[in-house]
């Protein structure tokens, strides 16, 4: 479904990618993990079209898709809940999750899309009308998640959902994740710090350094991987 | 009673500032500088407006409400489309620069504007009489005494007002506009077409400074290229005592201004030093509201 071929990113003078190949395929929930500063983010957003590639191509339903601005890659299909959470703070929490509705005009299919957000995250029903500022950052996570899905979008790219939050939620969250993926058959590729959560959940693992592919395989054995257990799993 | 008539007073010029201010403001909003050209967006509407008097004394005879709509409506819309190149032309290229850059290029661009229009084969350096857009009678309300232009400009103001209100706070675009104003990336990957949201502002923005600018000559009649200058800079000054950013701010601010200067202006002795009042406000309250009355503070976004 989403193909990276050679694709190399600079910012200024540093390149963040060195000619990465990945491939998701369609249903799969497919993660990338390394370290700080590996590459994971810039991936993400060169994806969705906030930093045009240096070289190299991404292909996504078949089509060309690297160097479009980032609203139209989401009108293809492709929606980010983006590192940070990037909620509207000025806006509540419906709000937020009408912005993740922009692009779409069928009433009755939001209003669907709406409700199924919150029997995934009830807390966001409780707060609907609360200034996203004001959430605790499990729930921004869950808005930003739940904002990405009233794109209706065929591929979710999921950054960081654990970062600077309590477990007990980020374990909420990522069983929601699973069930997202399994209900919607939505395609999944996140990206993941907390490799231990990431490759649990996924079918297909790439590890990222400095800006390289250094390993890929599928998940299961990715966490029997003695290099990946040393390096990223804590031993 | 003399106080009450020059708190209206005061309220109809200062729900003019109002309007210059929004337009500050709102682009504050989006792209975080001040645009300076604005002031003079307002006087390219007050010139389009002496421009169009004549074309709507021939369609609809001399000093109609009709007449004075379709003035009102074409100069609003030439200033938009200004305001939009202004942006597309000077601003949009500058995007990923230092604020500073942009900044000071809106200062060069109000140069170029104020200038270029002092030229005499342009509008030419000096006062035009500006003509009579309805004929103006004396009202007496409650043993208060208004011109019927004054009121006329007060209640479309206000309607503007809850107009600008209405769009920011229930339209999708304006949901957009605070989207993009908040995040700018993260309104991308909604899929809001971030240049659209930046032209969408500037247009309103323009428009309401060229609604503005008719307003305030019908005021004071004598329009010159660089009659923005005063009353751009006092708009600038309520945006920033209301809280640059925030539009119900603007529009508080606007007022406050728009009454302290009337008032003070009434009061013997006091008279000459208003613009000196004005400044003042503005310091007092930036030295105990650096954010504005309404504005929140924020921690500045990396």
């Amino acid at each position: 479904m989403l193909e990276l071929h050679e694709l190399t990113v600079a910012y200024g003078g540093i390149t963040a990618l060195h000619g990465i190949s990945l491939r998701v395929e369609q249903g799969s929930i497919v993660t990338l993990v390394g370290g700080n500063g590996a590459g994971k983010t810039t991936t993400l957003r060169t994806i969705s079209g906030l930093v045009k590639p240096k070289s190299g191509r991404i292909s996504y339903d078949g089509a060309e898709i690297s160097g479009l601005p980032a609203h139209q890659i989401v009108a293809r299909g492709i929606a980010q809940s983006p590192e940070g959470r990037m909620v509207f703070a000025n806006l509540s929490v419906l709000e937020n999750l009408r912005m993740g509705a922009y692009l779409r005009n069928d009433k009755a299919g939001i209003t669907k899309d709406l409700d199924y957000v919150f029997s995934v995250f009830p807390r966001l029903k409780e707060r609907v009308k609360q200034t996203a500022g004001t959430l605790s950052g499990g729930e921004q996570q869950m808005l930003a998640i739940g904002r990405a899905l009233m794109s209706k979008p065929k591929l979710l790219l999921l950054d960081e959902p654990s970062l600077g939050i309590a477990p007990l939620l980020t374990k909420t969250i990522f069983e929601q994740i699973v069930a997202i993926n399994r209900e919607l058959k939505l395609t999944i590729l996140l990206v993941e710090q907390n490799a231990n959560l990431a490759l649990e959940v996924s079918n297909y693992g790439y590890v990222l350094e400095t800006g390289r592919i250094l390993l890929q395989d599928t998940a299961a054995a990715l966490r029997e991987n003695p290099k990946v257990r040393e390096a990223y799993l804590g031993g | 009673m003399e106080i009450l008539q020059q708190l209206t007073n005061g309220l109809a010029l200062g729900s003019i500032y109002a309007l210059i201010a929004l337009g500050y403001t709102m682009v504050y909003g989006v792209l975080r500088f001040i645009n300076f050209a604005h002031s003079d967006v307002l006087m390219l509407g007050a010139y389009s407006a002496f421009f169009l008097a004549p074309v709507a004394e021939r369609l609809f005879g001399p000093q109609t409400i009709a007449g004075a709509l379709f003035i009102i409506v074409i100069a609003a819309a030439i200033c938009a489309v200004i305001g939009v190149l202004i942006e597309f032309l000077a601003y949009r290229p500058l995007r990923s620069r230092p604020k500073l850059t942009v900044l000071i290029t809106a200062i060069g661009v109000s140069l170029f504007i104020e200038f270029t229009c002092q030229h005499k084969s342009v509008f030419g350096a000096d006062t035009k009489s500006f003509p009579k857009l309805l004929a103006s009678r004396d009202v007496a309300i409650g043993g208060l005494h208004f011109s019927s232009n004054d009121l006329i400009v007060l209640v479309l103001t206000a309607a503007l007002l809850a107009g600008m209100w209405f769009l920011v706070q229930r339209t999708k675009m304006g949901m957009a506009i605070r989207a993009v104003s908040f995040n700018e990336k993260a309104a991308a990957l909604m899929g809001v077409n971030v240049n659209r949201v930046i032209s969408y502002t500037f247009a309103i923005g323009s428009a309401l400074a060229a609604i503005a600018g008719i307003f305030y000559s019908m005021r004071a009649p004598g329009i010159d290229p660089l009659m923005g200058v005063q009353p751009g800079l006092r708009a600038f000054i309520a945006a920033v005592v209301g809280g640059i950013g925030n539009l119900p701010g603007a529009a508080l601010g606007g007022l406050l201004l728009g009454v302290i200067e009337t008032v003070a202006g009434g009061i013997p002795g006091v008279s000459n030093y208003r613009d000196g009042i004005a400044f003042a406000i503005l310091i007092l309250v930036l030295l105990f509201r650096p954010a504005g009355l309404l504005g929140k503070s924020m921690v500045e976004k990396v």
